[in-house]
């Protein structure tokens, strides 16, 4: 479903290279739930940023589905990205939209009748617990609630992966395990779900597939993974 | 299409209201720029009707001497008349002038006892010429002076007599023409260039909601419509607004100007163009709200996608 193949990713600044990602190659396949980890700066948010195209590898090739990542378009991008749901540390919700609008918004974009709009919308911010928080716009809402916003508009598309970067970042344990719940919930729903994060506890407590990395470098890839520190 | 044009208006308008203060403070800077547009237009009719009001008051007198025959005269007066810088030849009789001397100092008995004791009409035919522009009286004059089949009949031309002061007024109302359209073009640009800020700035506090739309799946269009709807609404406020704003203006200054030039009525001019004042309004607003957001935009767009 999701295939790196000999994917490298540099940067230059000042005239100097730095390297993001080095050869990198790994497969993910559907309703897998696989867990990215590694120190900051290890190159697991450079494979998100590749994974939904907002970033070009310097070297190597992507596929996703039927997609190759690398050879869309700009324009065509969003495309792809109506199969993948994003959820990313600093939420990304749109501010001056309540929390209803921020999740009918993907269904809108992607030209989806009001009538579904009308059914789905509210049945996915049920499932995340934030019926009572429809109308709240993102000022008015706690952190955890931010980010099940942002969970509710990442499923609502019902798309083929959900892309999780340090969703629990700006959490406490309580927000961070309701969240990883209901990772887990949609995953079992079909959903592949890939996570990224450098929370030990999390991982070890999920066990599932990890990707280890290290320097922009794969060091370590297991099918029922446990974060270990380098 | 329909239900995405649909929603891209209903976005671009929550946009709108939902930024109150940021489209309230875009629209003020809008109405400025626009009211110095159409406040040009304004003054370009203004420069206009005084430009021709001076102009229709220019012409060259040719006094024919009083032994002249009135079919002389009115020989001279169609070989004028087919000059191609010739506008209009008045013929003014010997009566006729007398009648309009007359009338004009009514009032001066002097003046008319002068007359009375004369006996005779001491007055002159003449022939008045206007040409189309003021720049042709030199032509006509030179005309005038060269050829012998009319000099015989003439005592004097105005013209060399004024010459020197037709030459002036000739000059000043080149600038002042040269120097309005050079205003309206310096001003516009300055406008243009004002709103185009503006409107980049406003789109610049939203560029992080460009991003987070193109990442949940928002095409280019169904993005970029949105706010081409906000720069439209920007366009079609601000040129309603600088014309509530113009009009007590025009109205306050306009009978200092029917002063200046009798025949200029700018009031009367602004309300009865006020249609076509606010259409060029709306088009100058509204075409510089919908190209601003679209190139604004479009640096975000690019900015968040590979």
């Amino acid at each position: 479903m999701i295939i790196f193949q000999g994917v490298s990713k540099s940067y230059k600044n000042n005239g100097h290279a730095s390297t993001a990602l080095d050869n990198i190659n790994f497969k993910i396949n559907p309703k897998e739930f696989i867990s990215l980890v590694g120190k900051s700066g290890a190159g697991k948010s450079t494979i998100i940023k590749l994974i939904i195209g907002e970033e070009r590898p310097t070297k190597g090739r992507i596929i996703f589905g039927s997609y190759d990542v690398t050879r869309l378009k700009s324009n065509e991008l969003y495309k792809m990205r109506r199969h993948i749901g994003t959820i990313f540390q600093d939420f990304k919700l749109l501010t001056e939209k309540t929390a209803f609008e921020n999740v009918a918004f993907a269904l809108e974009a992607a030209g989806s009748p009001q009538s579904d709009i009308a059914e789905l919308v509210p049945k996915a911010l049920e499932m995340v617990g934030l019926s009572n928080k429809a109308d709240n716009f993102p000022r008015e809402m706690s952190g955890g609630e931010k980010q099940r916003v942002a969970i509710a508009r990442a499923m609502i598309n019902n798309p083929d992966v959900i892309i999780a970067d340090e969703p629990t970042g700006n959490l406490d344990p309580i927000n961070t395990a309701e969240i990883i719940n209901l990772l887990l919930k949609i995953n079992e729903l079909g959903t592949t779900i890939i996570l990224a994060t450098h929370n030990k506890d999390i991982i070890n407590h999920i066990n599932r597939r990890v990707i280890s990395m290290e320097s922009g470098q794969i060091v370590r890839d297991e099918e029922q993974g446990k974060y270990i520190l380098f | 299409m329909i239900t995405t044009i649909v929603r891209i208006t209903k976005y671009g308008w929550q946009n709108f209201t939902r930024n109150a203060w940021l489209s309230t403070a875009t629209i003020a800077v809008m109405v400025l720029a626009l009211s110095v547009f159409l406040g040009l237009m304004m003054f370009n009719v203004m420069t206009g009707t005084i430009i021709s009001s001076i102009e229709n008051k220019i012409n060259i007198s040719v006094y024919f001497k009083a032994s002249t025959a009135e079919d002389d005269i009115l020989n001279v007066q169609s070989q004028l008349k087919s000059l191609p810088e010739v506008a209009v030849v008045d013929y003014v009789s010997k009566d006729q002038a007398l009648a309009a001397f007359e009338d004009k100092h009514q009032n001066d008995p002097t003046i008319s006892q002068a007359i009375d004791q004369l006996g005779s009409n001491p007055l002159l035919a003449s022939l008045n010429v206007r040409a189309y522009r003021p720049n042709q009286y030199q032509v006509i004059a030179d005309y005038l002076n060269n050829n012998s089949s009319i000099q015989p009949f003439v005592e004097k031309i105005s013209y060399a007599q004024n010459a020197g002061i037709i030459d002036r007024l000739n000059r000043i109302l080149d600038i002042a023409r040269r120097g309005g359209i050079g205003l309206t073009v310096f001003m516009s640009l300055v406008a243009m260039l004002i709103t185009f800020n503006t409107i980049r700035l406003a789109i610049y506090s939203n560029r992080e909601s460009i991003t987070i739309m193109r990442l949940v799946g928002g095409s280019n269009f169904f993005v970029r419509g949105q706010f081409l709807v906000e720069g439209a609404l920007y366009g079609i406020l601000s040129a309603l607004v600088s014309m509530l704003l113009i009009a007590p203006i025009v109205y306050f200054i306009s009978p200092y100007g029917t002063i200046l030039v009798p025949e200029m009525n700018v009031w009367q001019y602004f309300v009865s163009h006020s249609l076509l004042l606010f259409f060029y309004g709306l088009l100058f607003g509204v075409a510089l709200g919908l190209i601003s957001s679209f190139i604004a935009v479009g640096k975000y767009l690019r900015e968040s996608q590979a």
